[in-house]
């Protein structure tokens, strides 16, 4: 458009003299923070050097278009106060008379040599909050319990299959996936190790009793906090945001009868069949690879695996996935009820409901590990 | 009103959700300095075209042109200073909700790189100000807010750089009556000292009557009037009679009775 070339001229200083002789400097052109922009600083400068002198005479009427930037750029070059001789437009008198009244900049706060201490001691009273919350989450989910069992009627079933479902269904292929991966490379390097000493045929008992007791459940359930546990803490956090959760609480549903517990439920019953699944497939991995690197035969490998691993480490196994898969509900949840409805919130409720659940699930199997220490081995 | 040329132009415009037709060849032509409300039923695409005229969403047809340039535009820096020459308020205010109420006024301004933090830090006050929001506030996050402070925060924001082109979605809805009239009353304000076009999605007959220059009718997928709030009124198709013909509408429109 031609007829905005040159409206959109920013603002031009041009010095005169005035009929008696005083020096006079009159603006013109647009001087709005669209029009200067990146001329701000050096036009800055520049009118501060003017400034200095005190019996300039400003003249400001010939400006075509003045903004609250443009005042304020003119105004600090005054040093927050109008020259001695000044010339305006009534509608530039307004604006300037808001200019005079803004508030100083505040202080900085001084830094509190305190600060580290009062840090860790939030963070203690942080880790105990946390941990009361999941105590007492607990509880609420054994009353809904006892309540549900005298009203077999609201057990929220559709809930539990959904959990069921999103949970263990839909995590059947990366499970797969990463099991059979890892007991590859564990069959693969034992069996190196193995063959040095002439002691193939233990190669079953190493990956048997890893993989059953250790590894396959393990790998599960972190692989699950990642997955359904993140969703689980995005999905509250994401309904508190929304206001579901609000929604929820006056139609008289409680968040933790309709919303927690069929996800603890849930999980508590897709977790350990995914441990089993996994540990399955990381066996047919490391059985792939004992025929081809030790020549073990499939049908030889099978036979001799009930022998060498005992029974109980399979229900160990499953244990510790009912276990986890309870825990990683558990806590995901209590931290997507503590989401406050703003994005960051979201974001670090999140990590942190991971990362707590991950942590929790190893605690849980060294817990494992230390009560179960002389069974099954 | 000097210049008469359109700051929006919308051509041919053709909006479809699946099988549904929302708007059918819309020719609409925004003049610089007047400010032009959206009204219709709901449903009836205020909002889409709105959002079309921000480049938020592709028309399946017809192309919207602001400031005589198309709003798809592969030159990174044009695209930027036409952005910076619009301000948008959205109905609910949109402000970021990890950053405090300065913070939110100041980002527009910081992402200029052109102000330094002292320059920054008067406007931000000079803005909060301008929407009556005390300064004890602007340390404030979002959620601490009521509904009408953020809406008043967020129009700060859209104005934070001071934009030729303001877009105002429903910015009156959930407002209480007082504030509504605070609200038309800085809309007034800011249009006599800046030359400020705005473009306004509402529902509000009040904020209608107090502020239009042009009312555009959206309805049956068209624009069924486009003219000022007079002639509009004047026009005999059901929605508009519906509209302006009930109790609300006749007193609204006391106000300008003499006109007729």
């Amino acid at each position: 458009m031609p007829g905005n070339q040159s409206s959109n001229s920013p603002m031009q200083i041009r010095q005169a003299a005035s009929e008696n002789g005083a020096p006079r400097l009159v603006l013109s052109g647009k001087c709005t923070l669209g029009a200067l922009k990146q001329q701000m600083q050096s036009l800055s400068a520049e009118l501060v050097t003017f400034a200095t002198n005190p019996n300039l005479h400003w003249d400001l009427t010939g400006i075509e278009q003045l903004d609250d930037a443009g005042a304020l750029l003119l105004w600090q070059a005054w040093g927050a106060r109008r020259p001695r001789n000044l010339e305006l437009r009534p509608e530039q008198e307004r604006l300037f008379n808001r200019l005079g009244n803004i508030p100083a900049t505040p202080e900085p706060v001084p830094r509190n040599l305190l600060d580290p201490v009062r840090a860790l001691g939030k963070t203690a009273f942080l880790v105990w909050e946390h941990l009361t919350g999941i105590i007492m989450l607990t509880g609420q989910l054994f009353l809904d319990v006892k309540y549900l069992a005298s009203h077999p009627a609201r057990i929220p079933w559709r809930e539990i299959s959904a959990t069921l479902f999103r949970t263990g269904a839909q995590a059947l292929g990366v499970t797969a996936l990463v099991g059979f991966l890892i007991g590859i490379v564990l069959s693969y390097l034992s069996s190196r190790q193995l063959q040095v000493y002439g002691a193939d045929i233990f190669i079953i008992n190493i990956l048997g009793v890893s993989i059953i007791r250790e590894l396959g459940p393990m790998l599960a359930a972190i692989l699950v906090a990642g997955r359904s546990g993140s969703s689980m803490t995005a999905q509250l956090g994401v309904m508190r945001v929304t206001e579901e959760l609000d929604a929820l609480a006056v139609m008289g549903i409680p968040h933790s009868m309709r919303l927690v517990l069929p996800k603890v439920i849930g999980l508590g019953i897709a977790m350990p069949l995914i441990v089993l699944w996994t540990s399955a497939i990381a066996l047919l991995g490391g059985m792939v690879v004992a025929e081809i690197q030790l020549g073990l035969s499939y049908q030889y490998f099978f036979n001799r695996l009930s022998d060498a691993v005992p029974i109980a480490n399979l229900w160990l196994g499953l244990g510790k996935g009912v276990v986890s898969g309870m825990a990683i509900a558990l806590i995901t949840c209590h931290f997507g009820l503590r989401i406050k409805s703003n994005t960051e919130s979201l974001g670090e409720g999140t990590t942190n409901a991971v990362v707590t659940a991950i942590t929790a699930v190893i605690i849980i199997d060294a817990i494992f590990a230390i009560i179960f220490s002389n069974v099954g081995l | 009103m000097a210049n008469k040329d359109c700051i929006i132009e919308v051509k041919g415009l053709h909006t479809r959700f699946g099988a549904h037709v929302v708007h059918e060849n819309i020719n609409l032509c925004v003049h610089h300095g007047e400010v032009l409300v959206l009204v219709g039923s709901s449903g009836s695409g205020k909002t889409v075209l709105l959002r079309q005229m921000l480049g938020l969403e592709t028309p399946a047809r017809g192309t919207v042109q602001i400031f005589g340039q198309p709003i798809y535009n592969s030159d990174r820096n044009k695209m930027q200073s036409m952005r910076n020459r619009c301000g948008v308020l959205f109905q609910k205010g949109a402000l970021f909700s990890a950053l405090s109420v300065y913070d939110n006024i100041a980002l527009p301004m910081r992402e200029l790189h052109a102000l330094d933090e002292d320059m920054i830090y008067n406007l931000v006050m000079l803005k909060l100000k301008m929407v009556e929001i005390e300064e004890q506030h602007a340390s404030k996050m979002p959620s601490e807010l009521s509904g009408g402070m953020i809406k008043r925060i967020a129009l700060a924001r859209a104005m934070a750089l001071n934009p030729e082109l303001l877009f105002l979605d429903e910015p009156t809805a959930g407002l209480d009556p007082e504030l509504i009239d605070g609200f038309v009353k800085l809309i007034l304000t800011l249009r006599t000292e800046l030359a400020l076009t705005i473009v306004m999605a509402t529902h509000d007959l009040d904020t209608l009557v107090a502020l239009s220059d042009r009312v555009v009718v959206l309805a049956d997928q068209r624009i069924v009037a486009l003219d000022n709030l007079c002639n509009v009124i004047g026009n005999r198709h059901p929605f508009i009679i519906n509209f302006f013909g009930g109790d609300r509408g006749k007193r609204a429109l006391t106000g300008i009775g003499n006109n007729f």
